[in-house]
């Protein structure tokens, strides 16, 4: 059996460096210009520096370009997969088909991730974009744990799942939270507000915190739970999941580096001493985690066991 | 108000005048057979059902394939098509029957689907080519590139976005030859099309599959986290965070759409009554008559814009059609509207001889009631009513029973479909 790939998103380059001595397999980065939701901001330069760093450790880097564009930003997105190809990373992440169009007009050669979240949802859709040039495909965090399953052992690519983190519940292009204060005649809140993610939105019924920020590409709130599956991923393990997924959005770089080696000591567990240990460990390693937990994150399975109706 | 360019490429000049000849489709929904029928007959040019597998409104009425091959016969004798939404995203377990449904469709007439999952998309290819593939704003289409994919892909039509603006679609309408759909009338997400999961994480309902239970109507409260504290960021007595988008009302903004060369002009509403469908499809279907017979000296029409408000239950917004809306284009706190009438009574008949008209009850009016009678065929009056009687001819004051038959004397002739209103006090 295969180790699957430990995947974090780091904040920043000296955090990369923690990430790496953490045992992180995989890096996504990027900037919120081409991606969505990143953990943290790294320009142009930044992704250079940072491909270097983690390509001479060994390791792997991917850049996020799956936001969903509109017209004014194709001439920039060209330009930013040309300088990828100077660049080199392992993998170009994207949503939207025009990343697909641009890759093959400008004869790209980086692989690709199909990442368009929540729309990402049977295997057919893996092996569809698959033949179109994604080697691997991230699940939507929607999903119950048989769904994963099924699509893994019915696609020909690559599967990525999100096993950590919070997630995106809702995308606006809308400024919903400017809006807000502009409704209320509060000029100023928004002024002073420009890199502040610590709002969230308490659904009183549910007795739920829903982070939510706004940036270039609308508003986006989130889960109101953090995924945490350390101790459940027996599973994963068995069926061959080829990526594990740490989204790191909104937490600190302190405490995405510790849930990473935490991550990294239950694969190790699993595939070096077997599945006996990983099962003595997990329980542990589960009580670490929440030992961690900023105050109004509780954690939970997300999807995994969870059906959902329609 | 952005500015309108003639648009040579849709006009032709007959009988020594510039007009209009490349109309956009009248694209109405309906939620059942008889919803289907009234938006024929008010005027769409094509109608978009959903049947009762793979579409996004799980609890609307839908349509077995009988209904749909009855609706596509009926459509057909007006010159009007049908559609089909089989617009989900596909989790495994719905991939069975997708092949039988999709040829059944197609045997029925239907002219086409609007599908957002690929899985849907090829396999329709395969198993019924003769269907028109439309892409569905759940993908969220945004810009030239991305719908230039989907033209690669064979597909007939893309609806774009709700966020696309007027100058985005002008550039996608010249750099990719392909039909495009745009949203003019109804309600709508406040999110990117597919791209919220709301409803799947706070009533497990999964909003992809026809489960929304458009929980962004609802209100919160908005509290940022200092240093572990939680402070609100709201007032005692403020209105509440909300991001409750008004309704999409683009009548205004129809001459503009029609220059820009848009092909289908898509009301919004499989839920909505039979009254709202004839009133909101008549007005449109004025409207793009109006402009594209006289384009040089089209007017909007005041009383156009007063009958469209006669069946809008919240306010209305121009949305991203014109620009970034602010938010204005938002509810906050109180925000039902009542209507000013009332859909009351639905023609069933009319007999010139005796001028009594037939008609169904679909809301409480009784004899002295003000109402109004509209339709295609008939300039729309007023009247008081007089005497009625019921199905057995017995005298009565009151239509209180929901679905009545009712009849009483109109001096005007009305003729089936037609339908009547009653002014609230």
């Amino acid at each position: 059996m295969k180790k699957p790939e430990l995947l974090v998103t780091p904040k920043s380059i000296p955090h990369i460096k923690e990430l790496i001595e953490a045992g992180a397999d995989a890096f996504v980065i990027g900037e919120q210009k081409f991606g969505l939701r990143l953990a943290g901001e790294f320009s142009i330069d930044e992704v250079k520096e940072a491909t270097q760093i983690i390509h001479e450790a060994g390791k792997k880097v991917y850049v996020s370009c799956n936001a969903l564009f509109h017209n004014d930003r194709i001439d920039a997105l060209d330009e930013y997969l040309k300088q990828l190809q100077q660049i080199g990373p392992d993998a170009i992440l994207f949503g939207d088909p025009a990343v697909l169009m641009s890759v093959r007009e400008f004869g790209i050669t980086i692989p690709l991730h199909w990442n368009p979240e929540t729309t990402a949802t049977n295997w057919f859709q893996v092996n569809y974009w698959g033949e179109r040039g994604a080697k691997r495909a991230v699940l939507a965090r929607e999903l119950s744990l048989d769904e994963i399953l099924e699509i893994k052992e019915n696609s020909k690519y690559e599967i990525e799942v999100q096993v950590h983190g919070m997630t995106c519940m809702f995308q606006s292009k809308r400024k919903l939270l400017g809006n807000y204060f502009l409704y209320r005649g509060e000029v100023m809140e928004i002024e002073n507000r420009k890199e502040n993610k610590n709002m969230f939105l308490h659904d009183k019924e549910r007795n739920n915190k829903y982070p939510i920020y706004e940036d270039l590409n609308g508003t986006h709130i989130f889960s109101p739970n953090d995924i945490c599956l350390i101790d459940e991923l027996t599973e994963f393990f068995e069926a061959g999941i080829d990526s594990l997924k740490i989204d790191g959005i909104l937490q600190t770089e302190e405490y995405i580096t510790t849930v990473t080696s935490l991550y990294r000591q239950a694969i190790d567990a699993y595939f070096d001493e077997g599945e006996d240990t990983y099962d003595e460990i997990k329980d542990e390693l589960f009580e670490k985690i929440k030992a961690i937990q900023p105050p109004l994150r509780p954690l939970d399975t997300g999807f995994i066991y969870k059906e959902t109706v329609y | 108000m952005l500015q309108l360019i003639e648009n040579e490429s849709i006009r032709e000049t007959i009988n020594g005048k510039r007009i209009i000849t490349k109309k956009p489709e009248l694209l109405a929904p309906a939620g059942s057979l008889e919803k289907l029928k009234v938006a024929v007959h008010y005027g769409a040019d094509a109608v978009f059902i959903g049947g009762q597998e793979f579409g996004l409104r799980s609890n609307a009425d839908n349509f077995t394939i009988e209904e749909m091959r009855e609706g596509v016969e009926f459509a057909k004798k007006y010159g009007a098509v049908i559609y089909v939404t089989t617009n989900i995203f596909a989790h495994n377990e719905n991939m069975a029957g997708l092949e039988e449904y999709l040829r059944a469709i197609a045997d029925v007439g239907v002219k086409g689907i609007i599908v957002a999952d690929p899985l849907i998309i090829e396999t329709c290819k395969r198993v019924a080519p003769e269907l028109e593939i439309h892409l569905s704003t759940q993908q969220s289409l945004s810009n030239w590139k991305a719908v230039k994919y989907w033209k690669s892909e064979g597909l007939d039509r893309v609806v774009l976005a709700r966020e696309v603006g007027a100058e985005e679609i002008r550039l996608i309408k010249e750099k990719v030859d392909i039909e495009i759909e745009t949203f003019v009338h109804g309600a709508m997400c406040i999110a990117y099309s597919g791209r919220c999961v709301l409803s799947n994480h706070m009533t497990a309902r999964d909003s992809n599959r026809g489960g929304c239970c458009q929980s962004c109507r609802w209100d919160y409260d908005l509290y940022e986290n200092v240093n572990g504290e939680e402070k609100p960021l709201f007032n005692e007595g403020d209105a509440p965070f909300a991001m409750s988008p008004k309704d999409l009302k683009l009548i205004e903004s129809i001459p503009h759409m029609i220059e820009l060369g848009i092909d289908s002009l898509k009301v919004e509403g499989r839920m909505k009554s039979i009254h709202y469908v004839a009133t909101v499809i008549s007005v449109y279907r004025k409207v793009i008559d109006s402009y594209c017979a006289d384009p040089e000296n089209f007017k909007i029409k005041r009383e156009w814009l007063e009958e469209l408000d006669r069946c809008a239950n919240r306010a209305t917004a121009s949305a991203f059609f014109e620009g970034e809306p602010s938010y204005k284009q938002q509810m906050f706190g109180f925000h039902a509207k009542k209507p000013e009438w009332d859909f009351a009574g639905f023609v069933f008949d009319y007999d010139e001889e005796t001028q009594m008209v037939t008609l169904q009850q679909r809301n409480y009016f009784k004899t002295g009631d003000t109402v109004e009678f509209f339709g295609p065929e008939i300039d729309t009056f007023t009247m008081t009513v007089g005497q009625m009687w019921n199905e057995e001819n017995e005298p009565i004051e009151v239509a209180n029973h929901p679905l009545q038959i009712v009849k009483f004397k109109v001096e005007k002739p009305l003729h089936r479909y037609n339908m009547m209103r009653r002014k609230n006090k």
